[in-house]
């Protein structure tokens, strides 16, 4: 046993030394994120900054691009982490998971070496085969998107068979069956067809039933295994509550599909569908939201660890905001028709990614960082607090600003371009001249800047926090 | 501990999510057949690829009160009227190319994509072109040396994504054949180019 403070990898278990690869390749990628998205913002300000170069659609490829892997990466990550605990014995197939990842990220490496050299190819198979399939979010060739799977399998063995061969608790339960749904649906976007509005409805298969379904499911897990751990709740009090929100959140998220489908050719009883299961979407979040802030109010807000503690709650009420307060603000048709593919659209992905995942993995890197350190101290005065406290305040602003600078952008677009100018392209560029748009870009910008701040310190402190602590961590009370 | 009421219960609920997940799932596949087979190409709403071959405008339905694009008179695209496969064939490589050229990280497509260019949707029916004669060969030249046409104040431009003529021809058949697609009125409002004779 080493010395508490010190980083020392036989502080962890198999499935967490997996982790924190994992996680590290998580925040590098969270990094490129950043920077990406902090390109294609100048651009919009100075639409000659590196035209020609590094062109908009490949900034703001690899910036969404890049959130997706590094979000699926801190997932992955996070599974690896409670697995072992959850199911009672060491990972299974573990050398496999290792080498799984290896892959995984040096795929990762490839497809973003070559979205940045090589950025468009000719119109043929062989370009989405092997450059960049041209779909939003979804963007890997197909050569990734096999690799993926394969990748996806491997993890899905190590998590079910280490629940099958250990014990499954309901936690564990509802991952690997959130898991099978999230492996197979990428399926659904694994085809070429010439037809857009096929095309489209079976990507939104897999955007929509990732982010607003299983992802979901997935970031309720980890917000049951995070309480636990940082609060010491009871498990049958964060069991239930997971069943609560499953039910909730694939009750209404399933058919809550349906807001994609309203104008891409799709019939028009999805407005009825798509309005109706859509509303109800943000139900759960308001559960996870009571959920999450009673038992940290009952627990008195004694916990291990006050990061992530910190960070669990900021997702409860992110994701309720984010995901459904700005989602639920533009779901119905009658609204969506002027809102549909404007800053609207871009405010609440902004909110709603980092809302409900962002945060999740932030509190799960802090998490980690304890443990790997012995189990170190981190409530109350862990010293250096004021680290964790400026990243999370400055995540916040940040993001906070860029949400409500997009907002502002997309009610003028609503207004000028749609409502008003009839959508064509004249109208298109009368509302983005306009200086209700411009200023919005440049309020975006500087919460970019504000936000990137946060993430240079969040790195900082998750570098150095508890490194100088002596104190065991306090130990979680369970109360009744 | 005060015994457990029935409908806070771990086994309550669990047995809810499974339920509820399950029938959502059955209710989504049986409408995903409906949907499917609704926007097969070929169908009402989406018109076969061969509709390039035809004039094609957006007009407002009293009835659905919203606009919908109609199929007019034969219009055949570049002058050359083409077979059901032949089209499929031009439309399928223009897709590849929007793909490969990854115009959906500027434009939105049926709305969805990034948001720093104009919709392409109805790009087909825009005022923009200036007349219906000139319309085909002004997009292709566009699509192919896009780069010093700068054509608003913001000083946006497209990129040169070195589009071969074949591949902006092909690009030109996609956006003609995506504007028959029923959108259900979206985008709503639209004024779109002149194609009286």
């Amino acid at each position: 046993m080493t010395a508490l403070g010190k980083l020392d990898s036989t502080n962890l278990n198999g499935g967490q030394k997996l982790a924190v690869k994992y996680f590290t390749v998580a925040a590098a990628l969270f990094g490129a994120q950043v920077l990406f998205g902090l390109l294609a913002g100048m651009q919009y300000l100075n639409p000659d900054f590196l035209f020609g170069i590094l062109d908009f659609s490949v900034n703001r490829m690899v910036h969404i691009n890049a959130m997706i892997v590094w979000l699926l990466f801190g997932f992955l990550g996070s599974a690896y982490w409670l697995l072992e605990d959850e199911a009672g014995i060491p990972v299974v197939g573990l050398k496999l998971g290792n080498l799984s990842f290896w892959i995984f990220t040096l795929a990762v490496v490839v497809v973003v070496v070559v979205y940045l050299l090589v950025q468009v190819g000719s119109g043929e198979h062989s370009s989405i085969w092997l450059i960049n399939e041209g779909r939003e979010y979804i963007e890997a060739p197909r050569w990734a998107d096999i690799g993926i799977v394969v990748c996806v399998l491997v993890f899905f063995y190590n998590v079910a068979a280490t629940f099958t061969k250990g014990r499954y608790t309901g936690v564990g339960g509802v991952l690997v069956l959130d898991l099978v749904a999230l492996a197979g649906i990428y399926l659904a976007g694994m085809y070429y067809t010439p037809n857009i509005s096929m095309d489209q409805h079976w990507w939104w298969w897999v955007i929509h039933l990732w982010v607003e379904a299983t992802w979901e499911v997935l970031v309720g897990c980890l917000m049951a295994y995070g309480l636990m751990k940082t609060l010491g709740v009871r498990r049958k009090i964060v069991e239930t509550w997971l069943y609560i929100e499953v039910a909730l959140m694939f009750g209404s998220g399933i058919l809550g599909l349906g807001h994609h489908y309203f104008w891409i050719g799709t019939p028009e009883y999805w407005f009825t569908i798509g309005g109706f299961f859509s509303a109800l979407e943000p139900i759960p979040l308001v559960a996870m939201v009571v959920h999450a802030v009673f038992d940290a109010g009952h627990h008195k807000l004694k916990s291990t660890n006050n990061p992530a503690l910190a960070w669990i709650i900021a997702q409860a009420f992110g994701n309720f905001f984010g995901a459904g307060v700005w989602g639920f603000m533009h779901t119905l048709p009658q609204i969506n028709l002027y809102t549909h593919g404007t800053q609207w659209t871009a405010s609440h992905g902004h909110f709603a990614f980092f809302g409900a995942y962002v945060t999740m993995v932030i509190a799960y890197f802090y998490m980690a960082i304890q443990k790997w350190r012995g189990d170190v101290y981190m409530s109350g005065n862990v010293i250096g607090a004021w680290k964790w406290k400026w990243a999370l305040a400055l995540l916040h602003i940040g993001m906070l600003m860029m949400t409500m600078a997009l907002l502002i952008s997309g009610y003028e677009q609503s207004q000028i371009e749609r409502a008003i100018g009839g959508s064509d392209w004249v109208a298109y560029f009368t509302a983005q001249s306009h200086p209700w748009f411009v200023q919005g870009m440049q309020w975006r910008q500087i919460g970019g800047y504000i936000f990137a701040a946060g993430f240079v310190l969040l790195v900082w402190d998750l570098m150095t926090i508890g490194r100088r602590e002596t104190r065991p961590a306090q130990i979680a009370t369970a109360v009744e | 501990m005060s015994k457990e009421i029935w409908w806070a219960s771990e086994s309550f609920w669990r047995k809810n999510a499974i339920w509820i997940t399950a029938g959502s799932f059955i209710v989504l596949i049986f409408l995903t057949f409906d949907t499917v087979n609704q926007i097969t190409a070929g169908g009402k709403r989406v018109p076969a690829y061969s509709a390039i071959n035809h004039r094609i405008t957006y007009e407002f339905d009293e009835k659905r009160n919203m606009q919908v694009p109609v199929i007019g008179v034969e219009e055949p695209l570049f002058g050359t009227k083409l077979t059901e496969e032949e089209a499929q064939a031009l439309v399928s490589r223009g897709k590849l190319t929007t793909q490969a050229k990854n115009c959906m990280n500027c434009h939105t497509l049926l709305g969805n994509g990034a948001y720093y260019a104009p919709d392409l949707t109805k790009s087909w029916l825009d005022p923009s072109w200036g007349s219906k004669d000139i319309r085909e060969q002004q997009m292709v030249e566009f699509l192919m040396n896009p780069q010093d046409r700068l054509h608003n104040g913001l000083g946006r431009r497209m990129p040169n994504l070195g589009i071969t003529e074949p591949e902006a021809r092909a690009t030109v058949a996609f956006l003609k054949w995506m504007s028959t697609i029923d959108t259900n009125g979206f985008p709503t409002n639209f004024k779109p180019i002149d194609q009286e004779n």
